[in-house]
């Protein structure tokens, strides 16, 4: 007798919301015993990691504000994964819409002209397009690999947001410190909720999801998005082009990271600096995949993400280490992946049938 | 420039390229198999921890990088059970592997931060070093560098001429059809993980044994990374991944030559330049579609189900 | 970005949420501790700037016993997290906080305005409130003497530098300035490599120095990287922060942050009720900075005068920029008889004298 998996017809509701409660069950239990290890209290601990970040108005602000650029970038990113285009660079676009937009804010700061936030916003989803739009072209022109071409665009991003406030982009009155001015009053992102740094950008969210549910469920662009990703001869036929999908699903997620990295430096961070973002584009790949290439799926990913990630900093304020954090999130993460499988498959419990041979 | 200072400038790029070309031939055995693995930072990372702490214990660097290897191997374990049991998108397996290994290698290696060694030393060959320019050459190199151009060969050898590498790539190519012949595809792609978690387990000993005996977490500072980019940017060739990793490595150092010698360029645009020739080069070959086409797996990065 | 640990790790940087002390049981709470949170911008374990600020927080804790209690977030740099894990602190009842790098002052003065009883302290920055004190140190006077141990020892200065920002290029100015002070011929060479962290570069970094021929390294980067390559290459170094257990033989001496005694000094005056705030730019007069001891290879007459100039510096007999001060293209930057003010010093842009090529723009 051997397990066997057996690819299920419909996805079992059961197991939707089963698997990740297996997942977590398995990671409290690990916790448990890692921070008991160091000689932490393991049930304080882990309060910390699921409970104290959601029990107070303003923790939940935090992470609704935090879940935002996962969830908006993971959005974008999973359109193109359905499709099979690897787009692993959105951080490196997010950092160029927060040089875009940034820009914007800084050329009209002082100007006192209203809404520039929006002109910010705006900016910095059509730089973030026109980063994400440089492995697209390399990609249809010269077949160069997209994964390596964002890859390394992210490092050049990183240099150039680098180079841009150690320069040009410097706020005059600061000493020579590597960063801008503080925007002003009218280039940040209005707040949603007073008290809390949740600003206007977070309506954006569910105007994506929808919009990218609407798209890839009832629009035949997006009948061949999926098509694209599972059987490309059929998307062929469908008389999609291999360009145009590509084309697509860098520009989306370009616009959609550059949208994020605006709505950072112009909201919670309100300048430009040498580290604008903590890995957002990378983390989204991770939500992507949770949420199973869904809308639905990763906006609740984004958000269990966010928890993880603020639970990371919590523990560290009750003495436990960092490294034991990030120990305990790549568990969690690794657990949560694996759980999947009981979503899309049954086990099977036979003995292995032998090919007829 | 003086050629004693070119001279330097070739060790220096040798050292800079290896951790780059043992992690990278892992990687590329890896894809071959089908699989895209994009946890290598954590596996270096691993690496770097366990081999530091054998060297320093036993100051035995053989061993050191045995374990080293075995520790890359045994995190890349995870990855396999994640993919190939699991049924894991690769990328996010990949990607969930760096999160984990940067936490476990951490977690190991609080007893080792801060700890000082003296690292593997340049292998001294009697005659040879007093040769001009090679000997320089050999006497300022260790005998990983070396090793790491060996296993460069093997690997090309053992892809292509084979029976080993030929179902390692019929594999690659279509596990459909792979596994049809009667092949194990999981098993095929395990041992390819699991060699490709040594390889970057090795690499992780390279940084923390000979370019800079220490531990520090984080200390790979990305080199992960640029070792998946050079598998492609080889196009699945192993003679290419050490072009590669040596263009890299030499664009890097000459940059550091140029500043030292009075270039002053920004060095953020500097620093921007090994990255920047690296997209310029990829583009210039792979211009040819068909010749990519039968070098890139046509499994790659696709889930294999057994029907 | 990816390269220093940041994917999620960093991004463990999230924050910290929560209002109330709900990460801390409330038995805790009752105590009339003062409770001390520390924000670092790196992992403590990269031995270099942020250990020694957590030196300074072990210093506290064995000063102070149960009387207060500390936490540390580890990783902080830029980003929206600063200020939620600077809030967090505030919001669970620690009566003070202290920030250790320049991109946790906007992130802090914003939370300092939402938490007027909380004390702020900040380091290397410039917004001072009402109740957020900044401080810094003048790391150029340490630099001063580790320039003279290297002009007594060689005669070039091979610097791996971080970022061109004025901190360092004034650092780098110091150390040329006292080294030509005993050795009126002395060179340096700098490379800027655009990271704080990151072990191998910095070893390739110093090989290269070494290959153009320097006789001494010196570096602003964290990782003991560049000691070791003196070390193996038979050159001398002079380090950031006491590594001499890295080269025994090539660790000519290191400029040390002595933190300790003002988190004392500060915590001292929370606890007291006498808390206000300041803004404190001492170095080698205040003990906020020292150099570790001189390797016996430093010959005796050049160990004495860089004790006597350290003195001269304790008593403010002796300023490392005091005129005249040239750049390297001969413009004067301070006339004979003044200093360079506090201004120049905090913004300062030129290479002095004796620095190699020009400052990259």
């Amino acid at each position: 007798m051997l397990p066997r998996l057996v690819l299920r017809l419909q996805p079992s509701a059961l197991a939707l919301y089963g698997a990740p409660v297996i997942a977590l069950i398995f990671t409290l239990a690990f916790g448990y015993v890692l921070f008991a290890s160091i000689g932490r209290d393991p049930l304080a601990a882990l309060h910390a990691y699921f409970i104290a970040p959601v029990n107070s108005t303003f923790g939940l602000s935090e992470l609704l504000l935090t879940a935002l650029p996962l969830a908006l970038i993971g959005l974008g990113l999973a359109v193109g994964f359905r499709a099979n285009i690897w787009n692993i660079g959105a951080e490196g676009q997010l950092l160029l819409g927060a040089i875009g937009g940034g820009s914007v804010a800084l050329a009209l700061w002082g100007e006192g002209v209203p809404g520039t936030f929006i002109l910010v916003c705006l900016t910095g989803a059509i730089t973030g397009m026109a980063w994400a739009a440089i492995p697209a072209f390399l990609r249809i022109r010269f077949n160069a690999n997209e994964i390596l071409t964002s890859l390394m665009l992210i490092y050049v991003a990183d240099q150039l947001l680098g180079y841009l406030v150690h320069g040009p982009l410097k706020n005059p009155q600061g000493f020579g410190f590597p960063e801008s001015r503080l925007f002003s009053a009218e280039a940040q992102m209005p707040l949603l909720w007073d008290g809390t740094r949740l600003h206007v950008g977070w309506l954006l969210l569910p105007v994506a999801a929808v919009g990218i549910w609407l798209f890839l469920s009832h629009t035949l662009a997006g009948f061949r998005m999926r098509v694209g990703g599972d059987a490309e001869p059929a998307a062929a036929y469908a008389g999609f082009s291999r360009p145009g999908m590509i084309w697509l699903s860098f520009l989306l997620t370009g616009g959609l990271a550059g949208l994020v990295g605006a709505m950072e430096v112009a909201g919670p961070v309100g300048q430009l600096l040498p580290t604008i973002s903590p890995g957002y584009g990378f983390a989204a790949i991770i939500v992507a995949f949770l949420g199973r290439l869904t809308p639905l799926g990763v906006v609740l990913a984004a958000h269990l993400l966010a928890l993880i990630l603020i639970g990371g900093e919590n523990v560290q304020m009750l003495g436990v280490p960092s490294s034991v954090a990030q120990l305990f999130q790549g568990v969690l993460l690794v657990a949560l992946l694996a759980s999947d499988v009981l979503v899309r498959f049954r086990v099977v419990w036979s003995t292995p049938a032998r090919r007829a041979a | 420039m003086e050629e004693s200072l070119w001279v330097a400038i070739l060790i220096a790029a040798m050292r800079t390229a290896t951790p780059l070309i043992l992690a990278a031939l892992g990687e590329l055995i890896v894809e071959k198999a089908g699989c895209v693995n994009l946890g290598v930072e954590g596996m270096m990372l691993v690496g770097a921890v366990t081999g530091f702490a054998v060297g320093l214990t036993t100051g035995n660097f053989a061993l050191a990088f045995v374990v080293a290897a075995v520790a890359g191997a045994v995190l890349s374990m995870v990855y396999a059970a994640l993919v190939l049991i699991f049924q894991v998108n690769q990328y996010a397996a990949g990607l969930s592997l760096t999160i984990l290994g940067g936490g476990v290698s951490a977690f190991w290696g609080q007893p080792w931060q801060g700890q000082n060694m003296t690292g593997l030393q340049p292998t001294v060959i009697p005659g040879l070093s007093d040769l001009p320019v090679i000997g320089t050459v050999f006497s300022r190199t260790d005998i990983v560098t070396w090793a790491a151009l060996a296993a460069c060969v093997a690997v090309a050898l053992v892809l292509t001429r084979t029976r080993a590498g030929l179902i390692l790539r019929a594999v690659g190519e279509n596990h459909d059809s792979a596994h049809a012949l009667g092949y194990s595809v999981r098993g095929v792609r395990t041992l390819a993980i699991a060699f490709g978690g040594a390889m970057a387990g090795m690499g992780g000993a390279y940084l923390s044994c000979v370019m800079t005996p220490l531990w520090i977490e984080g200390m790979t500072a990305g080199r992960g990374w640029i070792a998946v980019a050079l598998v492609v940017f080889a196009t699945w060739k192993p003679a290419r991944v050490v072009l590669g990793a040596w263009l890299f490595g030499a664009v890097s150092v000459m940059q550091i030559h140029g500043q030292a010698m009075g270039l002053a360029v920004s060095s953020h645009i500097l620093a921007m330049l090994p990255y920047l020739v690296t997209i310029l080069v990829l583009v210039l070959i792979s211009r040819d579609a068909t010749r990519i086409r039968l070098a890139a797996p046509g499994s790659l990065g696709k889930p294999f189900k057994p029907a | 970005m990816m390269n220093r640990r940041t994917l999620l790790s960093s991004s463990t940087a999230a924050l910290g949420l929560g209002l109330t002390a709900t990460v801390i049981p409330a038995n805790l709470r009752a105590q009339e501790k003062l409770k001390i949170g520390f924000v670092y911008s790196s992992l403590i374990g990269d031995a270099g700037w942020t250990f020694m600020h957590d030196e300074g927080r072990l210093m506290l804790e064995a000063e102070f016993g149960d009387a207060i209690e500390t936490a540390y977030v580890e990783s902080i740099d830029g980003g929206a997290d600063a200020e939620r894990v600077v809030r967090q602190f505030a919001s669970q009842g620690f009566g003070l906080i202290f920030g250790t790098s320049f991109n946790h002052m906007n992130p802090m003065a914003r939370v300092a305005e939402q938490f007027p009883d909380v004390k702020f302290e900040h380091a290397t920055g410039y917004t001072q409130l009402p109740n957020m004190a900044i401080y810094h140190v003048r790391d150029y006077e340490a630099r001063y003497l580790l320039g003279m141990v290297a002009g007594s020892m060689g005669n070039s200065l091979g610097v791996v530098a971080s970022y061109p920002i004025p901190e360092v290029v004034r650092g780098i100015n110091a150390m040329t300035a006292g080294a030509r002070s005993v050795n009126p011929n002395f060179t340096t060479k700098v490379v800027w490599i655009s990271t704080w962290f990151d072990p191998g570069l910095e070893r390739t970094t110093a090989d290269a120095l070494i290959d153009q021929g320097v006789d001494v390294l010196a570096h602003f980067t964290d990782s003991p990287a560049v000691v070791q390559a003196a070390e193996d290459r038979g050159k001398y170094v002079v380090a950031l922060g006491a590594m001499d257990q890295y080269g025994p033989k090539s660790h000519l001496t290191a400029m040390v942050y002595n933190w300790g005694p003002y988190y004392v000094e500060r915590t001292r005056a929370v606890l007291d009720g006498t808390w206000a705030s300041s803004n404190t730019w001492e170095g080698i007069s205040r003990d906020m900075l020292t150099i570790s001891p001189l390797n016996a290879a430093v010959p005796a007459d050049a160990g004495a005068a860089v004790t006597a100039k350290q003195e001269e510096m304790r008593t403010g007999a002796f300023h490392p920029f005091a005129g005249p001060v040239l750049t390297n293209t001969g413009e004067e930057k301070v006339a004979a008889g003044a200093v360079a003010d506090d201004g120049m010093l905090l913004s300062m842009d030129f290479y002095v004298e004796g620095v190699e090529g020009a400052l990259p723009s």
